[in-house]
């Protein structure tokens, strides 16, 4: 059954319209609680993990706080979110300049990883096998920028199709299930950076 | 209902009747020549944890027994009583939606079953797990290995394998047995039925439990926990000794090995060992072989067994397990050292002599 | 009153007659399917043909033990071959049976033309089936090109830290996490389809509390698959991780937890007892009602105690862990949560039992199993309650009486009632009748055979006998059990082997079944058997929860009473 069905208006002996959520929505809902298990297992690991280490180096010595990339991956957020608005207004330069930021941002951010990485491996010597803290930290905050990339391919697509002035505003329900999308990795971030980097240090 | 569909069910009662009395007359004789009795009878408890078991599960086996009976006279009441008969009406019966009380009926009466079983629960979990350790109480490191078990006296500086010795405990003036265990290697689990429940022994781990039999005697159980290949003969063996027993094993096994041989054959077997590869992985006291690998060879002849219990301890058992361990124990660690049969005959010897 | 829109309306009774198609378009035609319908169907025979290969395991694992002392396999095959039992069945045989029926019937009984996202559909069957297949080719695969096969040999919990490295060279154990993790992804792609399906592809009228109970069940059970089997996946994740990048989460020398693994993975287990348990339920809410020709009794109850069964069971899952040394306060916790899951599970029995009252019972075969599955689910929570009180479980976990107890669950209740839905569903599916006669024998065969081996199976537990063990010695009392144990297990498969005949058999020789040969209520019984690829003509329009009640009879329809 198609959508556009189950939108018409029908009025059937004096019941109310019948009206259903939107499939996108639902389905991205549904896949948003199954990730969210996945990271939540990632979390506990993390915290059960903290101080157990029976080497250095620990969080303590060697993390700093990622304000920066933080910075951009929120904002990102709120340009993803104008991207959308736009397009339902079939505002086509609105959403390629929202996409445009939302793509660019989360390039930084994952950027800013990326440094964050190479001065752990370079000058700290901490990798995946060093410790508790390594195994820990490399999973969790690799895990949440596979994330990000997974999204950035998509919004880069997007961006590249909405660049080809091939998205409309019949296409803003796809959008928006992509933005719930970028919006939940930002939501996994903000407790990545309190359980890692404030609660963890 | 279709007529047609009603009259497909008349042919089903032959082939059932035929298959229900020939299985039932099948089972009835093969279960009655089964012995009632197991050495592993979790309900012939020997020791206080085991004891408060076999409280619990006849209330819990009761109660559930009650409800089966309840439940289940009901269902088969009411499949006999509602059946569908040929001379019914072909009207459909009466068609009831629900009923608010008898819903909370039955869900009111189930919680209070519960809460009254999860109170008696809690009353043995407490009384098992948080209750405090006597003074008297005998300290044991109990370590599982793949596939055997290593015991630790920690105050007696005895370290023994495979054959757990403890004193009995007087009711009246309590020596219970404590057991600290972990694990060298992946998970096990120790499980003597007649004395307590299980209790799994995991690496990087320390878990603990007691057991008080006041009667001297030979308890078995095994490792419950899936180990390895050889998980299944992986058994442990508990000898509850009286007190004047469990003091003179104990004198026994705190002394080394003896350093002179009369027997030129074991002395000759002493050598070949002590410039084998033996003593990588086992132990004999007093002499230079000191690995922590395998067993402790120590007392070695004491024991009743070896393989970790599914092997009688004979010299002739002792030869071919040390020719080659894996056809008695497929999968055991220890391999086979290709000795010749000079060399196996006076290593045999040898270890024979370590009472 | 029925509106003007009957759903009748949809029927075509006239037999189609189809051109003979090459092989090979057939072939294209099922692979390339979007078909909510084929899909469930290929969901099932996949899952059929691994529980052939596993219950083909399950017997040789049952002449070993039928004697002490026994050589018909080693310790290495044995040990490999309740791993891969074990894990088929629960993976490769329960989950895609289950999403089977659910693709097949979902759609169906909503009024909706397909699933949600037919394509997500068709992926996530085959990246399951490719996981199944991934862990029988450990086989060959799974020493790598230097040995002969070797399949895992770990357990289908695979407790940490037997599967690092160390302890299991190799790749076996690779195959079988890639297998599981493969599954999982499938898994949580079907019941995101199902969800979604239910909650935005329902007909005109079809509300929430219209819906029949097999939707609502579904629906619970993807819930749960969505909460379970991510722990799982991460945890797989994490097992990769150890194995190939040398972290260290379950390695025990340098710290990490072996308990952790336990924790993880019994998180994803319990629930997952309930995400294969759901949907028999879900079999049974729909037969017994038919075959009482009584409506279910108290249906916003039953709904209420699955849903809330699926939250319960998110946390009893250390129940399986009472021997770990969790602490007087960690059991104390779990042995409340699992004993509270008792009861929704008897309000349901309840609710059966109080729909069977005042019937007029017909014991078709699909009651019969029915009937059956009553019974033996019945003695399976008890046999649970019994587990649940912790210390009773210190004597009882690990022992055969666990498995006796889970067997009873996956076989004497789910196993069961999946056959009583099979020839259920199977007049929808083909178009025919399965054969009664057979059915019967079917029927009889296995539960004799069920009986003989799963209730003498709890008792060598009851003396001391542990899961796992690949032999036992004489005179420990558990020789007979275990000889009566075996034999059960081949009378049970004789059943199976009829059933399957009779599958087969009746596809081309069983009864025309016409669209609703059981005087059913819902909605897949309105559209002609086996239904269009488009399923409904016209979209339904539903005034109550037994449309085709409220058509059959006018005069007292369903709607009059909500």
């Amino acid at each position: 059954m198609s959508q556009t069905t189950s939108t018409i208006p029908i009025t059937a002996s004096g019941e109310p319209v019948w009206e259903l959520p939107s499939r996108g929505v639902v389905g991205m809902a549904c896949l948003i609680i199954a990730e969210a298990a996945i990271f939540i297992i990632f979390v506990v690991a993390y915290i059960f993990y903290m101080g157990k280490s029976l080497s250095g180096p620990t969080p303590q010595q060697v993390l700093e706080l990622p304000i920066f990339g933080t910075i951009c991956l929120l904002s990102s957020s709120f340009t993803v979110h104008y991207a959308v608005s736009a397009l339902r207004k079939d505002n086509l330069r609105g959403c390629i300049l929202g996409l445009g930021s939302t793509v660019l941002l989360g390039a930084i951010f994952l950027a800013t990883t990326a440094q964050e990485w190479y001065h752990l491996i370079h000058d700290h010597g901490l990798t995946i096998t060093t410790n508790l803290f390594g195994t820990t930290y490399y999973s969790l905050v690799g895990l949440h920028a596979t994330h990000v990339v997974v999204g950035l391919i998509m919004l880069t697509l997007a961006f590249g199709l909405a660049l080809r002035g091939n998205v409309h505003e019949a296409h803003s329900e796809k959008l928006e299930v992509l933005s719930l999308y970028w919006h939940f990795v930002d939501a996994v971030w903000v407790v990545v950076f309190l359980v890692v980097y404030v609660i963890g240090r | 209902m279709t007529p047609a569909l009603l009259q497909r069910r008349s042919r089903f009662a032959t082939p059932a009747r035929a298959l229900f009395c020939g299985m039932s007359l099948f089972v009835g004789t093969a279960f009655a020549k089964s012995p009632a009795l197991s050495p592993t009878n979790m309900f012939d408890a020997a020791a206080t944890p085991a004891h408060s078991i076999v409280g619990l599960s006849t209330l819990v086996l009761s109660v559930t027994l009650g409800i089966f009976l309840v439940v289940g006279g009901l269902l088969l009441y009411a499949l006999i009583r509602y059946r569908h008969r040929p001379e019914d009406s072909t009207r459909e019966p009466a068609q009831i939606y629900g009923s608010n009380q008898i819903e909370l009926s039955w869900t009111v009466i189930p919680i209070l079953i519960v809460v009254m079983l999860f109170l008696s629960t809690t009353r043995i979990i407490l009384g098992t797990e948080a209750i405090p350790k006597p003074a008297s109480a005998l300290d044991v490191t109990v370590i599982g290995h793949q596939f055997w078990w290593e015991y630790r006296y920690p105050k007696l500086g005895i370290v023994t394998a495979n054959e757990l010795h403890i004193p009995i405990s007087d009711p009246s003036k309590p020596t219970p047995t404590y057991l600290e265990m972990s694990s060298a290697d992946v998970a096990h689990s120790f499980w003597v039925p007649r004395l307590a429940g299980k209790m799994d022994v995991i690496p990087n781990r320390l878990n603990t439990m007691w057991v008080d039999p006041p009667q001297p005697g030979l308890y078995l159980g095994q490792c419950a926990q899936y180990c390895g290949t050889q998980h299944a003969k992986m058994l442990l063996r508990v000898y509850a000794d009286t007190p004047e027993q469990f003091a003179a094993w104990a004198a026994q096994q705190k002394q080394s090995a003896q350093q002179n041989l009369t027997n030129p054959v074991a002395a000759e077997g002493r050598e070949v060992f002590l410039h084998s590869a033996c003593i990588n992985c086992h132990t004999v006291a007093g002499t230079i072989a000191n690995g922590r690998f395998g067993p402790d060879l120590t007392h070695l002849a004491s024991r009743d067994t070896i393989g970790a219990g599914p092997i009688k301890n004979t010299p002739e058992n002792l030869r071919s397990w040390i020719d080659d361990p894996n056809i008695m124990k497929p999968g055991a660690l220890m391999p086979s050292m290709h000795l010749n049969q000079h060399d196996l005959d006076v290593i045999t010897a040898y270890l024979t002599t370590l009472q | 009153m029925a509106n003007a829109n009957p759903v009748w309306e949809a029927i075509d009774e006239t037999p189609t007659t189809r051109p003979r198609r090459l092989v090979l378009e057939v072939v294209h035609d099922w692979v390339t399917t979007v078909d909510h319908k084929k899909i469930g169907l290929m969901y099932i025979a996949y899952a059929l043909i691994f529980l052939v290969i596993a219950g083909i395991e399950a017997m040789l694992i049952r002449i070993q033990l039928a004697v002490p002392n026994n050589h018909f396999v080693s310790p290495q095959v044995f040990n490999r071959l309740f791993t891969m039992h074990g894990t088929t069945m629960v993976f490769f045989v329960g989950m895609p049976i289950l999403f089977g029926f659910g693709n097949y019937l979902v759609p169906l009984m909503i009024g909706a033309r397909d699933m949600a996202f037919p394509r997500l559909n068709a992926f996530s069957f085959w990246i399951s089936a490719f996981g199944g297949i991934l862990l029988y080719f450990s086989y060959i695969g799974g020493s790598g090109l230097y040995g002969a096969g070797s399949a895992p040999d770990i357990g289908w919990f695979a407790y940490a830290p037997l599967t690092a490295k160390v302890f299991s060279p190799g790749h076996s154990t690779d195959y079988w996490t890639l297998a599981v993790f493969l599954s999982g992804i499938g898994s949580v792609g079907t019941a995101l389809n199902i969800v979604t399906t239910t909650l935005c592809l329902r007909c005109k009228g079809m509300k929430l509390s219209r819906m029949p109970l097999l939707v609502w069940l579904y629906l619970v059970q993807g819930g749960l698959v969505f909460v379970a089997v991510g722990p799982l996946t991460a945890a797989q994740i994490m097992l990769l991780l150890d194995r190939y990048l040398g972290s260290h989460f379950f390695d025990t020398q340098a710290g990490g937890s072996a308990v952790l693994w336990m924790h993880f993975f019994w998180i994803f287990g319990h629930p997952e007892v309930y995400v294969l348990v759901l949907p028999a339920f879900a079999f049974v809410n729909e037969i017994v009602p038919v075959f009482s020709r009584k409506a279910i009794f108290g249906y916003p109850a039953m709904v209420a105690a699955s849903v809330g069964i699926g939250f319960i069971s998110l946390s009893v899952w250390a129940h399986h862990m009472f021997t770990v040394g969790l602490g007087a306060a960690g059991n104390t916790f779990f042995v409340f949560a699992t004993m509270v899951i008792s009861v929704p599970t008897g309000i349901k029995i309840f609710n059966w039992l109080a729909t069977i009252w005042g019937g007029k019972i017909i014991f078709a075969v699909p009651m019969m199993f029915c009937v059956a599955f009553l019974f033996q689910f019945l003695i399976a929570g008890l046999t649970g309650i019994m587990l649940s009180a912790a210390p009773f479980d210190w004597q009882l976990s690990a022992s055969y009486f666990v498995i006796a107890h889970f067997h009873y669950v996956l076989v004497g209740a789910i196993l069961t009632a999946l056959f009583g839905a099979f020839y259920y569903w199977y007049p929808k599916v083909t178009g025919r009748m399965m054969n009664e006669t057979l059915g019967k024998w079917h029927f009889w065969l296995f539960i004799i055979g069920f009986h003989l081996t799963f209730d003498f199976m709890h008792i060598p537990g009851l003396l001391g006998m542990p899961r796992r063990i690949y032999t036992y010695e004489a005179g420990r009392g558990w020789d007979n059990l275990n000889l009566i144990v075996s034999i059960g297990g081949f009378v049970q498969a004789i059943g199976i082997l009829i059933f399957v005949y009779n599958l087969i058999r009746s596809r081309t020789q069983g009864d025309i079944a016409g669209h609703d040969p059981w005087d059913a209520w819902t909605l897949e019984w309105a559209v002609p058997s086996p239904p269009p690829s488009y399923n409904f003509a016209v979209e339904p329009t539903v005034n109550s929860r037994r449309p085709l009640w409220d058509l059959k009879h006018p005069e007292d329809p369903d709607s009059d009473y909500e």
